[in-house]
């Protein structure tokens, strides 16, 4: 076993993921499958082999950089409609800092 | 054509035995050539064309489930745009009066948006993806959103948030994906040409099992500028269409570099019609002995078949080896489920999308909100990727993947420099049946072995259909996908020998 359901437990935590008990009994074996088969990555000697992060090809330094200018591409209005709860400007979230 | 011609859409199929004594010209049967030239001499109006193909999905997308929207009213008005610029005697834009479909990861303005995930169902997107905003501008006319994989995830259109497409060639399969919808709708003339986004194979796949070809360009070719992000150093926005010819002219408006998107490269784009028809020439094919292991007959039996019609095209045909691709999908789950992971915070019910009813505080609204709004692929990328980005595992895992990549590039450029082109089967087997392979997610990801080296290494890659599966495989007959791979920035290379394939080939679906 790759992963047992405490290990899943821990890392649905992380990702913020509240599953329910069905789903963890169908996805601790699935996951631990694929767990399994990529430990075969380990059968590689990848001693000084750079890792690969980005696609790179040969090009100019900082030719893909713009010039930094403001530009208006849509308004508060706009970024607010597909709130699912907005107040005028701003974007509703429940309360955060606990009460006394 | 002809003077006195007349038009017929949804009748012509079945007027073609000759009876009718007008010249009939199937307005959902075009290529985008046929589209300018149509326009060009006053034959069709776009207006026409857009609604022949908006008639076309009223009727057969009940049955395929193509669209998640279809929009009518925006083809419509278009469409009305580009026949007033003919009327008012302007040129044609490149893609002046095209019916194309979009998929549905892929930003809209004003038009619903949602990677067909519960998650967005409501998102409108405020702004204009680049390839969107260049296609608009070009004259393209957007039918509509196409069905796919939710936010990408998927090698079958089955885990779309909605409902799952069916293979236009034969109803009770899959359409590949996750691009599924986009294959299918350009498949059965419910568009000219469409967009889809390839991470690990989600063009090319799709246009393998649904008999269309598809490309994704160079990482870096085509702008990633609204296009919802999976995974972000593999993810690609890139064309479908029923010729090698469309594929040019739709890539040729999408390509090049966008401020928007520090990723694209400064490369010139060459003009791909000025080089498509020029044959297939001295290419040197390369042919990885490791692709063809193990293959099934009833793919491997076409491939071969391609092979020899590259030979006796004039192509060399060079065993090569290319020892990493063992590891590919294994690398290759382990990155994208590691991006994904980070990409998908974001959707935490605050500023778009679901949020959870019944939450007590902002942690549980976030938890809530991403049980709720997420589907089964979507939560199982999500636990891999944060799984191997978690403490303790990172090195093991993803610096590792890393690592593996780069192998994996390097097999390319080794690769290179004996041969032009590396040929492979776009995938190992035929579109499968709705539902055959839903409950083993380990079984889907294997099937992208084909594709994911080629994402990887970020280099383009195109599937040209390469005839049915032979009758002695029993029914039904199912189109092959034959796969090319160039050097990075030589679209123009694959869509010349695609080309010259499609042409000599019989191995024509459409």
């Amino acid at each position: 076993m790759a992963l047992s359901e405490k290990d899943a437990r821990y890392v649905a935590e992380l990702a913020h993921l509240e599953l329910s008990d069905e789903e963890l009994k169908i996805f601790v074996p699935q996951l631990d499958s694929v767990l399994t088969y990529v430990e075969k990555l380990n059968q590689l000697d990848t001693t000084g082999v750079e890792p690969m992060a980005q696609v790179t090809y040969p090009a100019a330094e900082n030719s893909s950089l713009r010039d930094d200018q403001a530009r208006k591409i849509f308004d508060s209005e706009q970024a607010l409609q597909n709130a699912p709860e907005q107040g005028p400007g701003y974007f509703k979230v429940p309360q955060v800092i606990e009460k006394e | 054509m002809r003077a006195g011609l007349r038009f017929f859409d949804t009748l012509c199929r079945r007027s073609s035995a000759g009876k009718n004594r007008f010249i009939i010209v199937d307005l959902t049967n075009l290529t985008i050539d046929e589209v300018s030239g149509l326009l060009g001499e006053r034959k069709a109006s776009a207006v026409e064309i857009a609604q022949a193909h908006l008639g076309r999905i009223k009727e057969k997308d009940p049955e395929i489930r193509s669209y998640l929207t279809v929009a009518s009213e925006k083809a419509l008005a278009q469409a009305r745009a580009v026949d007033e610029k003919i009327a008012a005697g302007q040129g044609l834009a490149p893609l002046a009066g095209v019916p194309v479909a979009i998929k549905d990861v892929i930003l809209t303005r004003g038009l619903r948006t949602t990677c067909a995930a519960k998650m967005l169902e409501e998102f409108v997107a405020p702004y204009d993806a680049t390839s969107v905003q260049r296609l608009d501008a070009a004259g393209a006319v957007f039918l509509g959103k196409t069905n796919c994989d939710e936010f990408a995830m998927g090698s079958s259109t089955e885990n779309s948030g909605f409902f799952p497409t069916r293979n236009p060639r034969e109803p009770e399969r899959v359409p590949g994906g996750s691009s599924g919808g986009s294959a299918a709708a350009v498949a059965a003339h419910l568009a000219v040409a469409s967009l889809g986004s390839d991470t690990g194979g989600s063009i090319r796949q799709p246009a393998s099992f649904c008999g269309v070809t598809g490309m994704m360009g160079t990482y870096g070719r085509v702008s990633r500028y609204g296009l919802v992000a999976f995974a972000s150093s593999l993810d690609h926005i890139g064309p479908f269409g029923r010729s090698v010819r469309d594929l040019a002219h739709v890539l040729q408006v999408i390509a090049g570099p966008d401020p928007l998107d520090s990723t694209t490269a400064r490369v010139p784009v060459p003009d791909y019609l000025s080089t498509i028809e020029d044959g297939a020439g001295s290419y040197k094919v390369g042919i990885p002995e490791e692709c063809f292991k193990g293959l099934e007959p009833r793919v491997g039996d076409n491939i071969q078949k391609g092979m020899k019609a590259l030979e006796k095209l004039g192509c060399k045909l060079v065993p090569i080896r290319m020892p990493h691709t063992e590891y590919a999908v294994a690398c290759y789950y382990i990155i994208c489920t590691a991006e994904a992971s980070s990409n998908l915070a974001r959707y935490d019910g605050v500023r778009y999308g679901f949020r959870s009813a019944g939450y007590d505080g902002l942690r549980d609204m976030y938890k809530k909100t991403r049980e709720g709004g997420f589907g089964p692929e979507v939560k199982r990328r999500i636990l891999l990727g944060t799984y191997a980005l978690s403490s303790g595992y990172y090195e093991a895992y993803y610096r590792k993947a890393q690592k593996v990549r780069t192998l994996i590039a390097r097999d390319y450029l080794d690769a290179f420099k004996e041969v032009d082109v590396v040929l492979t089967p776009t995938s190992p087997f035929p579109a499968f049946k709705i539902g055959e392979m839903v409950d083993d997610p380990l079984a889907m990801y294997l099937a992208d072995i084909y594709t994911v080296t080629a994402s990887l290494a970020g280099l383009p890659g195109i599937s040209v259909p390469c005839g049915r599966t032979g009758q002695k495989y029993g029914s039904p007959s199912l189109p092959v996908g034959m796969q090319l791979i160039g050097r990075h920035f030589e679209e123009a290379s694959l869509l010349q020998l695609a080309r010259a394939f499609e042409k000599a080939g019989g191995f024509e679906l459409s």
